[in-house]
């Protein structure tokens, strides 16, 4: 018997999940993975936040609570906190009711949400994104049929830093109206951020040209281990009144990973434009899962809400934050004892789990192959790899690795 | 779980492969050859709902034939939304028979022959919602020769196996059944309703292939499609079905359990029709005990819907579907005087 689907070809796979399979199938006692984005202890263990694992046992003990459907929209309370938690509970746009959240299946079911409904509400027909940027935002921009799918200029391999310039004759020159996908804070994957004046003039050019926003905001707390801090581009713009769209996800500060916890924090210019947004929004969530899983939610929901408990948890960011800063100057200082050519202010200028580290695709091939040592093509390293026991390893094998080869 | 002190990484692409072999199992029969032989493309999906998406976009983007799914009249009203949102078409064939609150099988079958060929046809394994009419086996038999000689393509929604009937192999049999007569089917099921596990969106979605090779390709293209959806589905739901799935303890009191919803639904329709006959209701209630699974077509109009509502604080769709998950002992006379005052 034939079958109908005997012509389909095989998809290509995604480069990450690719190196993570070589990784694991690696018997090699030194090797060392730098590739996947998650929090890994200094034991290069996954981390359960201690909270989490609190507030779960909690809910088991729980009798009270039931497996019932939430909302299309979601747990109303995790909107709300969520939404609180990205604007501040101070924002002026909570307070006056234009500013609330659809629970998304964490960042990339939020980034779908608020794609699709740019495309089929509004007719967004051009998308601009940061060159790099995460692999994913193109291919989600694709799949909706995007008719122009654009880049605009980010990464400046000679500063490694921000090509500000660049992008910015960049967004000047896409069409009125296009999507805009920002990163609120921690780029993925090279870790460069505005500065908070360049975020100015970044609002700027995007109000000029009547973009549509959306913020990807994966890493709220786990950049800087300041929240605030870590939301002040999403607050700044909030505070110039533009509307946007943020996608927060919880899987990264909260650990939750596999648990898909997210919410698309809208801001609008009025409560009945947030209201209308919500409406078609919901029509979104029905026609493609119904409703959110409730487990996730339910963890952040009473960990935000509970003073000891969300105090507990900002421990527990800091923790993160400040383990991936420490390998970050740890990184740094070896580079630059060893005396490794080039400079490498980039790798403690840089911010988040991610970083790109300049490293050429012959050297990274080398340090695959020769070193075990499991980084992205484009030298993207992951600095939750990173662990006291594999620094010096690390370090030397790129110092040979830059030394070695030059191309 | 708890004791397991699992960690929250991230799920494989697909889900939980433990996950997704217990549901097919589940489906498809224990000791089945596609399982045993790898010929089944599974993936986790977002229960029900985000499984039915799932399939959609695959063969918005890769069925070689007519790209309209062709649905039961009526149908869940969220199938629609689904397709389209995947960029397919929908149409339809009769189903309910509004005469008879029953199966119009000769409509279905006159429509099935009408269906262009390689179109794609869309079946609830068992407990139709809305309706809760099922066809009868032999039925379903001639449905599957129908629908083979015109090489359509059919796609199960299957979210009530084992709260139907109470038996999980009656309530799949159509799904066997056309798996015997050498259909390539796809499958989406949920684990809602069997599970009690609703809000954790618990679900699968299947494409049975010829060979290991293809069932590799086909998963490596839903998986792209997935990654473009939400990147990797949320495991507390899943860990918890295929726990109770590969615990052969916890499986038996999970059986007894799902009896027990299946048999107060069925006792439930008995009770309702009962008091309809001992109220002095001239109607012919047969189709309430003939239906199967959480719904039932009453055959009320919407005047008599409105009615029910405004005057006994009943509260049902227009279209006159009642979910006997609603009823209880404390309020079936309530219901049934209601019913009964509305349709004299």
């Amino acid at each position: 018997m034939a079958s109908r689907f005997a012509d389909i070809p095989f998809a290509p796979s995604v480069e990450v999940f690719e190196l993570v399979a070589k990784f694991n199938a690696d018997p090699h006692p030194n090797k060392v993975n730098l590739s996947v984005g998650a929090y890994r202890t200094d034991e290069g263990k996954p981390w359960v936040l201690p909270v989490v694992r609190k507030v779960e046992q909690a809910m088991v003990a729980d009798d009270s609570l039931t497996k019932e459907y939430l909302p299309i929209t979601g747990m109303p309370e995790f909107c709300e906190v969520a939404t609180s938690l990205v604007l501040g509970a101070d924002s002026q746009a909570i307070a006056t009711k234009r500013a609330g959240g659809v629970q998304g299946l964490s960042g990339t079911g939020s980034l779908r949400l608020a794609m699709t409904f740019l495309k089929e509400q509004c007719g967004a027909k051009a998308c601009l994104n940061s060159k790099p940027t995460w692999g994913n935002h193109l291919l989600m921009f694709r799949h909706l049929h995007y008719e122009d799918i654009r880049e605009y200029r980010y990464w400046d391999p000679s500063t490694k830093g921000l090509d500000f310039s660049g992008m910015l004759v960049d967004f000047r020159a896409a069409p009125d109206k296009s999507v805009v996908v920002l990163h609120a804070c921690a780029h993925n994957p090279t870790g460069v951020d505005p500065s908070h004046e360049q975020w100015k003039d970044i609002c700027k050019v995007v109000q000029e040209k009547k973009f549509y926003v959306i913020f990807d905001c994966a890493y709220q707390g786990f950049a800087s281990g300041d929240l605030d801090k870590d939301a002040w581009a999403v607050r700044y713009f909030v505070s110039q009144g533009v509307e946007l769209f943020i996608a927060q996800s919880f899987a990264k500060n909260f650990g939750l990973y596999n648990e898909r916890v997210g919410n698309l924090c809208v801001v609008a210019a009025t409560p009945d434009a947030l209201e209308r947004i919500k409406s078609q929004v919901k029509l979104i969530v029905r026609g493609n899962y119904s409703n959110p899983p409730a487990h996730g939610a339910r963890v952040v929901n009473t960990t935000l809400r509970d003073p000891e408990l969300y105090s507990e948890w900002k421990g527990c960011i800091k923790t993160m934050a400040n383990r991936v800063l420490a390998m970050r100057k740890a990184l740094r200082d070896r580079l630059e004892a060893l005396g490794t050519p080039g400079k490498w202010n980039h790798i403690t200028d840089q911010i988040g789990m991610f970083s790109y580290t300049g490293l050429t695709q012959a050297q990274v091939a080398y340090l695959v192959e020769h070193y075990h040592i499991y980084l992205m093509k484009s030298g993207r390293v992951s600095m939750c790899g990173l662990s006291t026991s594999n620094l010096d390893y690390v370090a030397k094998a790129m110092h040979d690795a830059i030394t070695k080869i030059t191309t | 779980m708890m004791s397991k002190n699992l960690d929250h990484e991230y799920a494989p692409i697909g889900g939980s492969a433990e996950f997704c072999k217990e549901a097919a199992n589940l489906a498809f029969g224990e000791g089945n050859e596609y399982v045993k032989n790898n010929l089944n493309a599974t993936v986790q999906g977002i229960s029900g709902t985000g499984s039915l998406r799932i399939g959609a976009a695959f063969l918005s983007k890769f069925f070689p034939g007519n790209k309209v799914v062709y649905m039961p009249s009526p149908t869940w009203g969220n199938h629609g939304p689904i397709f389209k949102h995947a960029g397919l078409d929908v149409a339809s064939y009769r189903y309910y028979d509004k005469n008879t609150c029953g199966f119009d099988f000769q409509g279905a079958m006159d429509d099935i022959k009408n269906i262009p060929d390689k179109s794609i046809i869309l079946l609830h394994a068992c407990a139709h919602n809305p309706t809760g009419v099922d066809p009868k086996p032999e039925q379903w038999k001639e449905m599957s020769q129908a629908i083979k000689s015109k090489n359509i393509f059919p796609y199960f929604d299957m979210a009530y196996q084992g709260f139907a009937s109470s038996d999980f192999d009656q309530d799949a049999m159509p799904i066997r059944q056309f798996l015997a007569d050498g259909h390539q089917i796809a499958l989406a099921q949920s684990f809602a309703k069997n599970m009690g596990l609703y809000g954790e969106r618990a679900g699968a979605f299947s494409l049975t292939c010829i060979s290991k090779e293809e069932a590799e390709r086909n998963m490596s293209q839903i998986k792209i499609l997935i990654r473009a959806l939400y990147s990797n589905p949320p495991i507390h739901g899943a860990k918890i079905a295929s726990t109770v799935l590969t615990t052969p303890d916890l499986k038996t009191q999970w059986i007894g359990e799902v009896k027990g919803m299946a048999n107060r639904i069925i006792s439930m329709r008995k009770q309702l029709q009962d008091n309809l006959v001992q109220l002095g209701s001239s109607r012919n209630w047969q189709h309430i005990t003939d239906q199967i699974g959480m719904f039932c077509f009453t055959g009320l109009n919407p005047q008599q819907c409105e009615k029910l509502t405004k005057d006994f604080h009943v509260y049902l769709t227009k279209d006159g579907r009642i979910s006997i998950a609603g009823i209880t002992t404390k309020n079936v006379n309530h219901l049934a005087q209601g019913i009964h005052e509305c349709s004299k």
